[in-house]
């Protein structure tokens, strides 16, 4: 049973698009993340789940009870769900046990279950001896926790993130986002995770929806979402795929075929289905391609710039015959080659992307 | 719409409820005095007549007026912005000493009634100057006292609205987080820099709130033109209205009412185009920090005290010992000196006048009244109008500002129109009666308790009314556990000015009070015009003094209130 589902939301602001017919069945139980950058549509649909905002066309949905839809709008305070905030909204004029305390007020529960509840919302998070402080005394991370504290007390079958880690220090970061997936591990919830560090959206969720300008543009596992990105967007935004136009020579087998790219041959991925076209594109990873060893052919190019990454280099290269195009890939320590040398670039793996074509046709 | 839950329904009866009956509540207040004006004004006496209106439109009278209105209320208001804005910055982000006692001085004008104020500077430069006599630099009898002009009004105008950009300034820089000064600091800006860039920038709503607030206020001021203009034959509108009125020939009410609704007009340009610069930016910051490290003035702080300390003792203080000193004397023009001093004025008006004993207690219970209910008023009308985005109540915060932005008289005028005969239904008279008084209070000072909320509102981050509403709480709860709490202080500020405007208010009572329901600022008033300028000096120092006792008072418990709460403190 499906925990949330959104099914062909609209929502308009004057003539802009901000959703544009999104499409999200998440599972009960599931973590997922909202991917893209910032503009994509991401807030405002996490905003239409809230239901702050009015839906101006589709239907969201909350296990079987429908919340939003042109005709129907349930308000917020009868959605019976959390959500933790980017500015974690804590009550300034509340201690930290008042403000984890206040939805367990609001239902309706009394002393000494709710003090219980508190008490134990607090220890969950690691915030114990805090409960008389005032949030504006406390670190970031001290603040996020209380949030966390505030939105699981009730209990919630369902949990809103809205950029939760975007206002803390990277060394945070990380603990939280453990602390996020344990929380996810113990308590079962359904959560819809805003955000636009891919990074983050990988480690932590089940499943990603990339969003760009309103629109759904896959939604997919992290792995899936990295080896077969669906369309051009995805393929860049994602791993920093390059995408390069390729010509399809052979018909799919085993889940490969024979292509032509910046003339040279390479046997890449693509989908079973995948038509023999003179126009494709093709999406490469810098583990995709390396330099040849001596003797072997390979695309000739220049190496424009190195930057050391700890290990390994990050190579760029500008291919010979394709003089607005740079590759990059990763090049072992010691540097097999510096800026301005020639080198020949195999192409080991890759991508092709299936809708690329019908979707630069829209653009 | 479609079935809906039980839960959900009661939200939305809940919301419209309260949305519609605050709609109600601002249209009554505002709508249906002006409303009651503007049919005075076609159709005078219930007969559609234009006569009126072009009588008062073709005479040169009333553009000469409209003309004096505009160039004293703008230039009045430029310098009270740079007067409020300068001190405002000056006590509230540099480490000058006795911040506290200076803040009080220069809050203190606010309290004094304009027509007071006008008074006592007038006895400053006049020949019959009690203060001058006393050090003997009074001018020669007969000569003119420099303050009957244009450039006169505008100085008192502007003095006496500096407080107002000072208060709303000062209360929007105590919500301005230390991180992005210090932010500013440390990407190597100067604090003037910093100032200019970040300061400024973010305190635009409560400036612009304050300029809009200094701009009507002088705009509707009758006091001081009345005592600075009439005697050279300078009118502004206000002026105009109550020589008309005066004046009392048949048809008065109608053309009076047209000559209002000119200011009403005027001042609805000046509210669109604040509503209009506040529009086009985000100007909301998050408030969870503690307030903003002092600029330290370094070997500039003792100049820069001096200044703001002189500036405040010959603008402020003097005017109050004009007043103090006309008190002391047994008869006006006598001098002052140990021989002439005397209390005998101030154990009158204390103890032995009937109707001044009556004032105080109407004045403080009416003045505290309207405050009270003002804020109750707002604070889910400021939520609504920023929040909701309610189109309805956007355009009822503009009618709310025309009955502040007319002369009091005029409302006075649209009150009894509306109250001389008993209400329909209820058939009980209003007319002669405090409830009149309280009704014209509540309609005249809603936007003073308004304005501070709404610049409120604009500066909390919305997410923490949201959160509240993802806990399950609904709107009624909202607005008391959370809302309430935030906007606390600038409520307060709000109650505190209408509090302050009320209880020293004159125009409005002047034609409403009836035996029995008399005000301060009536009493001082016939006192003065009486003759009795002697009583009127005393009462109105009381009433100072009460009020600046009223203030200490509330300093004493001010650790139990919320920081920020009280605008003259720290």
């Amino acid at each position: 049973m499906a925990r949330l589902t959104i099914d062909r939301a609209q929502k308009r602001f004057g003539s802009y698009l901000a959703l544009d017919d999104v499409s999200i069945a998440v599972e009960d139980g599931e973590f997922l993340a909202v991917l893209g950058p910032s503009g994509c549509g991401k807030t405002t649909l996490l905003r239409q789940i809230a239901g702050f905002d009015k839906l101006d066309g589709g239907r969201i949905s909350i296990g079987d009870r429908l919340v939003s839809s042109a005709q129907t709008h349930i308000p917020p305070e009868h959605r019976k769900l959390g959500i933790v905030f980017q500015s974690y909204a804590l009550w300034p004029h509340m201690t930290v046990a008042e403000n984890v305390a206040y939805g367990l007020t609001v239902a309706g529960v009394r002393d000494p279950e709710r003090g219980k509840r508190v008490a134990a919302a607090l220890d969950l998070v690691g915030l114990n001896g805090f409960s008389e402080r005032r949030p504006g005394l406390l670190s970031g991370g001290q603040r996020q926790r209380v949030a966390l504290a505030r939105c699981l007390v009730t209990e919630p079958s369902l949990v809103l993130l809205d950029e939760p880690l975007a206002n803390l220090d990277v060394h945070l970061r990380a603990s939280m986002e453990e602390e996020f997936s344990r929380f996810h591990e113990r308590t079962g919830t359904t959560m819809v995770y805003i955000t636009h560090d891919q990074a983050e959206a990988m480690a932590l969720a089940d499943r990603i929806a990339v969003m760009d300008r309103g629109r759904l543009l896959q939604l997919a596992t992290p792995s899936l979402l990295y080896r077969e990105p669906a369309n051009v967007t995805v393929a860049g935004f994602i791993g920093e795929g390059m995408v390069l136009p390729a010509t399809i020579l052979s018909a799919p087998q085993a889940g490969r075929c024979k292509v032509s790219v910046l003339g040279v041959e390479a046997v890449v991925r693509c989908r079973s289905d995948q038509a023999v076209n003179g126009q494709a594109k093709l999406c490469l990873r810098a583990r995709d391609i390396g330099i040849t060893t001596a003797g072997e052919n390979g695309l000739p190019a220049t190496v424009e710039r190195l930057s050391y990454q700890g290990g390994f280099f990050r190579m760029e290269a500008r291919p010979a015959n394709s003089q607005n195009i740079v590759l990059h890939l990763d090049a072992a320590e010691p540097a097999p080659a510096q800026a301005g040398e020639a080198i020949r670039i195999a192409i080991t793996d890759g991508w092709v992307i299936p809708e690329s074509v019908s979707l630069d046709k829209a653009a | 719409m479609s079935l809906a839950d039980p839960a959900t329904l009661r939200t939305r009866v809940e919301e419209t409820g309260l949305l519609w009956g605050l709609v109600g509540l601002v249209a009554l207040l505002s709508l249906l005095p002006i409303g009651r004006l503007i049919v005075e004004g076609l159709a005078p006496g219930g007969q559609l007549s234009a006569t009126a209106l072009g009588k008062v439109m073709a005479s040169p009278t009333t553009w000469t007026a409209t003309w004096n209105s505009l160039t004293t209320a703008i230039a009045g208001t430029i310098l009270a912005t740079l007067i409020g804005g300068t001190v405002a910055l000056l006590a509230t982000l540099t480490d000058i000493r006795a911040r506290n006692a200076f803040t009080f001085c220069f809050v203190l004008p606010l309290m004094i009634a304009p027509q007071v104020t006008a008074l006592a500077w007038l006895q400053l430069f006049g020949p019959s100057s009690t203060l001058l006599k006393l050090i003997g630099m009074a001018p020669p009898l007969g000569s003119r006292n420099p303050l009957y002009s244009r450039e006169g009004i505008i100085l008192l105008l502007g003095l006496q609205y500096a407080p107002l950009v000072f208060l709303t300034l000062r209360a929007g820089l105590r919500a301005l987080p230390k991180e992005l000064i210090e932010a500013g600091l440390a990407a190597g800006a100067s604090p003037l820099t910093v100032l200019r860039t970040v300061v400024l920038p973010l305190m635009t709503p409560p400036l612009v709130a304050g300029i809009a607030l200094c701009f009507v206020s002088s705009l509707g001021n009758f006091g001081i033109p009345a005592f600075l203009g009439i005697p050279g034959n300078f009118l502004v509108l206000p002026t105009l209205i109550y020589q008309r009125l005066s004046g009392l020939g048949p048809g008065v009410l109608s053309e009076v009412a047209i000559l209002s609704l000119l200011i009403g007009v005027i001042a609805m340009a000046g509210i669109l185009l604040q509503d209009l610069m506040l529009r086009r930016r985000d100007f909301r910051i998050t408030t969870t920090s503690s307030a903003a490290r002092p600029f330290e003035l370094g070997r500039w702080r003792r100049p820069v005290e001096i200044g703001l300390w002189a500036f405040a003792i010959l603008v402020l203080a003097m005017p109050f010992l004009g007043l103090l000193s006309t008190s002391l004397i047994p008869a006006f023009g006598v001098p002052l000196n140990a021989k002439t001093a005397t209390l005998a004025n101030y154990a009158y008006v204390l103890f032995e006048h009937a109707a001044s004993k009556r004032a105080f207690v109407n004045s403080f219970l009416m003045s505290a009244g309207a405050a009270t209910l003002i804020v109750l008023i707002c604070v889910p009308l400021g939520y609504f109008i920023v929040w909701k985005k309610s189109r309805a109540l956007r355009l009822l915060n503009l009618a709310a500002e025309l009955p502040y932005a007319m002369p009091g008289v005029v409302l006075a005028i649209a009150a009894i129109l509306l109250f001389l005969k008993p209400l329909p239904v209820l058939n009980v008279s209003l007319y002669n009666t405090i409830w009149i008084i309280v009704f014209a209070y509540l309609a005249r000072f809603l936007v003073l308790g308004l304005r501070p909320v709404i610049s409120g509102y604009l500066q909390i981050d919305r997410t923490l009314e949201e959160a509240a509403q993802i806990a399950g709480a609904g709107l009624p709860r909202r607005l008391v556990t959370i809302i309430f709490p935030l906007v606390a202080p600038a409520a307060v500020a709000g109650a505190l000015l209408v509090f302050l405007t009320a209880f020293n208010e004159l125009t409005v009572s002047a034609l409403l009070w009836s035996s029995g329901a008399e005000t301060l600022g009536v009493v001082v008033f016939s006192f003065e015009q009486g003759g009795d300028s002697t009583y009127a000096s005393a009462l109105a120092a009381i009433t100072v003094l009460v009020t600046v006792g009223l203030m200490a008072s509330t300093t004493l418990f001010a650790q139990k209130l919320p920081q920020g709460v009280l605008p003259w403190r720290d």
